[in-house]
C-alpha cells in the first residue's frame, strides 16, 4: 500500500522536521512547570507570593502546555508526516501545512502569557479566553482540511488505518472545542460560559474526557499504528482486529465523560450509562494494545538492542495499564473513593507520562534518522532517556496511588465513637510526603526529557556536518 | 489486486472513499453527546426546583436583590459576589476545591446536605470542581467569620498551620471597578439570570471602594447559603 520511494523533495519534510524540534522543546517545558507546581504542593513557601507563578495559575499552563502544545505539535507533526507516507503524495498545500504550524505556535505563545495573568474561562483543560478560542478553531480546521484533501489526493487504493484515526480525533476535537468554548464576550479577556449547572458539568467532562479519548488516545492511536509497525519492521499484527477497534473506540469513547460525575447533581441514569460503557471499552482499548504489542511477535528479541522500539512496546504496556485502571475507576463504588483524590492525578499521568510520552518519544526518535538522514547521536542517551521516563512514571503513579486511597480513606473513616476520625487538614498533612516524593519522580521524568532534548540537537548538528553525499538509512 | 476485498464492504467502501469515512465518523462521533447531553435540558427530574419551587427565590413585583434574605432560595449572585466569583475563577480556586457535596454520610457531617443541581443554576461556568486537595467549598457560607477568611486568604498557615495553600495578599491591594462589574452582570443577564434593571443599576455602588478580598469573602459566605434545605426532603433520587 506505501509509497517508500521518498526521496526528501517528493514530500514536504520541511514541515515535520519543524514540529519535532518544538515537540521536544515543548516536552521539556511542559513537565518542568508540572515539577514545579507539584513542588508548590510539597512545600507551598514555592509560590513565593506573587500571582503569576501560584499553583492555580500555572496548573492550566502546565496541562495546557502538555496537551496542547507538546501533544498537539506532536500530532500534527506525525500526522503530517505519516498521511504523506501512507498516501504517497505530498501535502495538498504547504502553505496551510505553515499557517497550521505558526498559528498553533502563536496560540501557545498566547498561553503562556494570559494564562498566568488569571485569563480564564475557568473550565478545566479549556481555560484559554475566547479570542484564542477562535483561534485555535480556525487553526485546527485549518489542519483538518489540509489532512483530509491529502488523503483525498493520494496514490494508494486505501487510506491507511493511522489516517482513520488521526481523521477521527480531528472531527471529534472540532466537535468537543467549539460547543464546550460556546461563551459571550464581557471583556477582551473575559467571558461566561452560556452554560450552567449540570448541563454545564456534562458538556465539560464530555470535553474533559474525550480531550483524552481522542486527542491523546485515538491521536496517538495512529501514531502508534504507523510507527510500531515501521520501527518493527513488520507488519500490523491484525487488520481485523484493528477495524473492530477502531470502530468500537470511535463509538464508545464518546460516551465516558459522564463517569466524572458519579454521585454528583448530575442524574444517576448519566452517571451509570457512562460507567457501563467505561467498562465496555476495556475491550477496544486493549484492542489497540494487543494489536500493537503482537507486532512484535516473533522479534521480541528486537527489544534488546532496539532502544526507541522500548519506548514504543513500554508506552502500550502503560495504555493497556491505564485503560483498565480508566473502567476501574469509573465504578461507582471505587469512583466513590477515588474521585476528588489524587489517584485521579496518578491515573492521568500514567496514561500521559507513559502512553502519550513514552510513544511520542519513540515516534521523534524514528523520525530523527528518517528525517536527517542520519544515526541518532547517541543510542545510549534514548536508553537513559528510555530508563529515566520509566522509573520517573513509577515512582509519581505509586506516590499518588497511596496519597490518592489513603485520602479516600481518611476523609470517611469514624472512630468507635461514630464521629468522624480526621478532621481534613490532618489528611492534607499525611499527603506530603506523597507529594515530595510525586515531584521527585516528575522530575526525573522531565530530566529524561532534557537528555532527549539534547539528543535531538546534537543528532541535528551531526546530520548537518555530514558530507551531504551520506544517503539514507537502507529501510526507509 | 486493488479490487480484491479484504474485509467487509462497508469498511472496503470506508478505505477507498475518504468523504464517506469523514460523513460515517461525522455521525457516529455525534451519538454519545447528543444521548448524554440533550435530555438534561428536556427532563424535569433534572432539576430538583421543577418539583420544589421553593429553593429558588422568586421576588415579589418590585423586590430586587437588596430585600433577600439568607435562606429565601436561589438567586443571582450580588455584584460583590460576582466580582469575588471572578476572582475565584481567576485564581483557579476550582483546581483544588470542588463545590460538590456527594450523598454519603462523611461528606453530610463534614461539608452539610449534599448539593442540588438547582443550587448552581446562575454558575457560568459550573464549579463543581473535580479535586480536592483542599475541603469542599460548596456549603462554606457561615462556617467562619469574615476575619477568618481574611487571615486565611492572606496567610493560609497562620490560622491552619497544615495548609499548602498560596497565599493571596495581593486580593487586599486590588480594587474592584465598578463598570467592569456592571458589564459582567449585563453578560449574565444575556444568558438569562435574572437580573432586574435595578440590580444592575446599584451594583457599581455597592463594589464602591471595595477590595477584591471583600468581594472574595462575600463570595464564600454566600456559598451553600442562599437555599434553606430541608433534611426531611428527599430533594434527588
Amino acid at each position: 500500500m506505501e509509497t517508500t520511494t521518498a526521496d526528501g523533495q517528493k514530500y514536504n519534510f520541511e514541515i515535520v522536521k519543524w514540529f519535532t524540534v518544538v515537540t521536544v522543546i515543548y516536552l521539556v517545558v511542559g513537565t518542568s512547570v508540572g515539577v514545579y507546581i507539584a513542588s508548590e504542593l510539597a512545600w507551598p513557601a514555592l509560590n513565593l507570593d506573587i500571582p503569576y507563578i501560584t499553583f492555580g495559575r500555572l496548573r492550566p499552563l502546565h496541562t495546557n502546555a502538555v496537551i496542547f502544545a507538546f501533544g498537539g505539535c506532536v500530532l500534527m507533526g506525525t500526522a503530517f508526516y505519516t498521511v504523506q507516507r501512507t498516501c504517497g503524495v505530498r501535502l495538498w498545500s504547504d502553505k496551510l501545512a505553515w499557517f497550521t504550524f505558526w498559528g498553533w505556535n502563536l496560540i501557545i505563545v498566547l498561553a503562556v502569557i494570559t494564562l498566568p495573568l488569571g485569563f480564564t474561562q475557568g473550565k478545566e483543560y479549556a481555560e484559554l479566553e475566547w479570542p484564542i478560542d477562535i483561534l485555535i478553531a480556525i487553526v485546527w480546521l485549518a489542519f483538518t482540511f489540509n489532512f483530509i484533501m491529502t488523503i483525498a489526493n493520494r496514490k494508494s487504493t486505501h487510506i491507511y488505518v493511522s489516517n482513520w484515526f488521526y481523521l477521527g480525533m480531528m472531527v471529534m476535537i472540532t466537535y468537543l472545542h467549539v460547543v464546550n468554548s460556546l461563551a459571550i464576550p464581557v471583556g477582551m479577556f473575559k467571558s461566561y460560559s452560556i452554560f450552567a449547572s449540570v448541563q454545564d458539568a456534562m458538556i465539560q467532562w464530555w470535553w474533559g474526557h474525550n480531550a483524552v479519548g481522542f486527542y491523546l488516545t485515538a491521536g496517538f492511536l495512529g501514531i502508534m499504528y504507523y510507527f510500531v509497525p515501521k520501527q518493527a519492521d513488520r507488519p500490523i499484527f491484525s487488520y481485523r482486529l484493528s477495524v473492530l477497534h477502531f470502530w468500537a473506540l470511535m463509538f464508545g469513547y464518546v460516551w465516558l465523560g459522564a463517569h466524572h460525575l458519579q454521585y454528583t447533581a448530575l442524574p444517576d441514569w448519566t452517571g451509570s450509562l457512562g460507567a457501563a460503557i467505561s467498562l465496555a471499552m476495556i475491550i477496544p482499548s486493549w484492542g489497540g494494545a494487543v494489536n500493537g504489542m503482537m507486532t512484535l511477535s516473533g522479534a521480541w528479541d528486537k527489544l534488546r538492542t532496539d532502544y526507541v522500539l522500548r519506548f514504543l512496546i513500554m508506552s502500550l504496556a502503560f495504555y493497556a495499564m491505564s485503560t483498565f485502571e480508566g473502567p476501574v475507576m469509573s465504578l461507582k463504588v471505587v469512583n466513590a473513593l477515588s474521585h476528588y483524590t489524587d489517584w485521579t492525578v496518578g491515573h492521568v499521568h500514567s496514561g500521559a507520562l507513559g502512553w502519550v510520552g513514552m510513544v511520542a518519544a519513540g515516534a521523534i526518535y524514528h523520525l530523527l534518522t528518517r528525517l536527517w538522514n542520519t544515526e541518532i547521536y547517541s543510542t545510549k542517551l534514548v536508553n537513559l532517556h528510555f530508563w529515566m521516563a520509566t522509573i520517573g512514571i513509577v515512582i509519581y503513579i505509586v506516590a499518588m496511588w497511596i496519597s490518592g486511597i489513603m485520602q479516600g480513606l481518611m476523609w470517611r473513616d469514624y472512630d468507635e465513637f461514630g464521629t468522624l476520625t480526621y478532621t481534613f487538614a490532618e489528611s492534607v498533612a499525611a499527603m506530603r510526603p506523597y507529594y515530595a516524593m510525586r515531584a521527585v519522580g516528575g522530575f526525573i521524568y522531565a530530566l529524561g526529557a532534557v537528555v532527549m532534548l539534547f539528543n535531538v540537537v546534537m543528532t541535528i548538528r551531526q546530520a548537518s556536518a555530514e558530507p551531504r553525499l551520506s544517503t539514507a538509512p537502507a529501510q526507509a | 489486486m486493488a479490487e480484491k476485498i479484504h474485509s467487509t464492504k462497508f469498511q472496503d467502501k470506508m478505505e477507498r472513499n475518504i468523504w464517506a469515512l469523514l460523513l460515517t465518523l461525522m455521525i457516529i462521533l455525534s451519538v454519545g453527546g447528543i444521548v448524554e447531553i440533550v435530555p438534561l435540558y428536556y427532563l424535569d427530574d433534572t432539576m430538583e426546583h421543577n418539583a420544589r419551587p421553593e429553593i429558588l427565590w422568586s421576588p415579589k413585583p418590585g423586590q430586587n436583590l437588596a430585600d433577600w434574605r439568607t435562606g429565601d432560595g436561589i438567586r443571582p449572585y450580588t455584584g460583590l459576589e460576582l466580582a469575588g466569583r471572578d476572582v475565584y475563577v481567576r485564581e483557579g480556586c476550582y483546581l483544588c476545591h470542588s463545590q460538590m457535596i456527594r450523598p454519603f454520610r462523611d461528606e453530610k457531617e463534614r461539608y452539610g446536605h449534599y448539593s442540588l443541581a438547582s443550587e448552581s443554576i446562575y454558575d457560568h461556568p459550573f464549579q463543581w470542581g473535580s479535586k480536592r486537595t483542599g475541603p469542599d467549598l460548596a456549603r462554606v457560607g457561615g462556617k467562619y467569620s469574615d476575619d477568618w477568611h481574611i487571615k486565611h486568604l492572606v496567610a493560609p498557615r497562620s490560622v491552619v498551620p497544615e495548609s499548602v495553600m498560596p497565599n493571596y495578599p495581593w486580593l487586599e491591594d486590588n480594587l474592584l471597578d465598578g463598570a467592569t462589574v456592571t458589564a459582567h452582570m449585563q453578560g449574565m443577564k444575556t444568558l438569562g439570570v435574572p437580573y432586574s434593571e435595578q440590580d444592575i443599576d446599584a451594583a457599581a455602588a455597592t463594589v464602591e471602594g471595595k477590595t477584591e478580598m471583600d468581594a472574595m469573602v462575600a463570595y464564600l459566605q454566600v456559598l451553600g447559603t442562599m437555599a434553606r434545605l430541608d433534611q426531611t426532603v428527599v430533594y434527588r433520587e
